[in-house]
């Protein structure tokens, strides 16, 4: 039993074979797409294994303490920012290859011409609790 | 209310609603609706026979969910037939109850949570919360899992070894959460020994027992981890320790020993030391060596290795290190402390450091990070002199 992020990208993931963006896809193949990760997201539901999915804006900015009665700083967005996150989905798995056969399935979300569009997922383990028996 | 008295009368309860022909699914959904109500109205007004009132109540919410299903033809023939006394369920029901929550088709997650609902009388929700995913994806994992099972009789002895699995996998998922997980892996775990008397699920008992007991010094007020060797000894429960210490004793007279009863030998040992220098490593790493042999996995050689750097010495330590797979979890972690102990500090700091970057939990990791920061420390203290 063991959580794992599934991350999407804006920006950064390798760029997939036969790329296109999604702004040249037919509205049609958008409405595909959205409906192929509902679908995703509520089979996951029902096998028990889902725990979140979120989206996140493109725009943010970045923020630090500047000292004792100071407001924070603002910077930002950058536009060289080479790592965007697009959002994420968190799943509670059996095990690794069951994450892996997550993550592949989440990629073949299909795109332009209903075709899988290959997208690169980044896949991260959760850090656990320490296990109670270590020695 | 006596909420550990309700919870541990669920096994029994749902094993008289299915001999009464209530299929399993069902009979779990009612028994979990009577231990509800249960909740709601013991507290004003107790039952003078607990399992009696369940038994009563959990048959009539059955008979209601049946009555609304469209199986009508056979809720009549529920309804119209009182339940047949049969025979008074036994021990064994709740053992058998057991291996069904255990069966080999349910994956560890839907094995761990059927247990803990149909034998521990958890509410799905107690459960969610303990393994921190959503309440409906926890219902659906249970649901799935007793779709699964559905088609298993009760009345066929199961594997041991698999229910001892699931219910090491709950104690080992830690304190996350309000539940306590490793308190209800215990109940479970002497719930079971009291209906087998196989001499692992006393070895089980006994191990669990005997790592509990050392809880409250293994985390610092700071919330890091605190070693074995620099656990406060004194904040060990010593009842505890007896008690698991006695249980090992008596299923190793059976001579016939298991897995978990050498890892019990092992905590049994450390928790029998006044100090950590008192160890009884030599010990300790013969019944390491008896494990390998039961077990050939490269995590008790690991720990072996550990043993042998403290019974031996580090040199021998780090020998017996160097047979091993380099890539195995917490191989940094043990080869940074056996160089550290060697007196190769700069080794181990870096060592130390790899390690926590391949930690696979928080306080391991910042404990980790803090080794390597120490050793640094003194390092560059050594160069500034």
């Amino acid at each position: 039993m063991a959580k794992y992020l599934m991350l999407k990208h804006y920006r950064g993931a390798p760029c997939p074979e036969g790329f296109v963006p999604m702004d040249q896809w037919t509205p049609e193949e958008i409405s595909a797409h959205v409906q192929y990760m509902h679908d995703f997201a509520a089979k996951l539901e029902k096998t028990g294994e889902f725990v979140d999915a979120q989206g996140l804006a493109p725009e943010g900015v970045w923020v630090r303490y500047d000292g004792e009665g100071r407001p924070p700083v603002t910077d930002g967005p950058f536009a060289e920012t080479k790592d965007l996150i697009a959002g994420w989905m968190v799943i509670d798995v059996d095990n690794y290859e069951r994450a892996l056969e997550l993550a592949g399935e989440l990629s073949a979300a299909p795109g332009a011409g209903g075709k899988p569009i290959h997208e690169w997922l980044e896949l991260r383990p959760f850090m656990a609790a320490p296990p109670t028996i270590t020695e | 209310m006596d909420e550990a008295l309700l919870r541990s009368l669920t096994p029994s309860v749902l094993t008289v609603l299915v001999r009464r022909g209530a299929d399993f699914a069902a009979a779990e959904d009612a028994v979990q609706d009577a231990l509800v109500e249960a909740v709601r109205v013991w507290p004003d007004d107790p039952p003078r026979d607990a399992k009696g009132w369940l038994v009563t109540v959990a048959w009539r919410k059955f008979l209601d969910a049946t009555r609304a299903d469209t199986a009508r033809r056979r809720r009549e023939d529920l309804v119209e037939e009182e339940p047949a006394p049969g025979p008074a369920p036994s021990v064994d029901d709740t053992l058998q109850l057991y291996f069904l929550c255990a069966h080999p088709s349910l994956t560890p997650s839907s094995a761990v949570a059927l247990t803990l609902r149909a034998v521990g009388g958890l509410t799905t929700r107690q459960i969610a919360q303990a393994y921190l995913v959503p309440e409906a994806t926890m219902a659906q994992r249970i649901s799935r899992a007793k779709r699964t099972v559905s088609g298993t009789r009760l009345d066929r002895p199961g594997d041991v070894a698999t229910v001892l699995r699931v219910l090491y996998l709950v104690f080992n998922e830690g304190y996350s959460g309000d539940l306590d997980l490793a308190a209800e892996a215990i109940r479970l775990t002497r719930q079971l020994a009291a209906v087998s008397d196989h001499p692992e699920v006393a070895g089980l008992l006994a191990l669990m027992l005997l790592h509990h007991a050392r809880r409250a010094a293994r985390i610092a007020p700071d919330g890091g981890l605190v070693p074995l060797a620099e656990q406060d000894r004194g904040r060990w429960d010593t009842g505890a320790i007896a008690e698991g210490v006695r249980i090992l004793q008596a299923a190793l007279a059976r001579d016939r020993l298991g897995e978990f009863q050498a890892q019990a030998a092992i905590a049994a040992l450390h928790a029998d030391a006044p100090t950590a220098a008192e160890t009884d490593w030599v010990q300790i790493v013969e019944w390491y060596d008896e494990l390998a042999r039961l077990t050939d996995s490269p995590v008790v050689r690991l720990n072996r290795a550990v043993a042998v750097g403290e019974a031996d010495g580090p040199r021998a330590g780090l020998a017996a290190l160097a047979e091993l797979d380099g890539t195995l979890p917490r191989y940094a972690a043990v080869s940074a402390y056996l160089h550290e102990r060697a007196g190769d500090l700069r080794t181990a700091a870096r060592l130390y450091t790899e390690a926590a970057g391949k930690a696979t939990d928080l306080l391991e990791r910042d404990h980790l990070t803090r080794q390597a920061a120490r050793l640094n420390t003194r390092l560059h203290a050594g160069l500034d002199a």
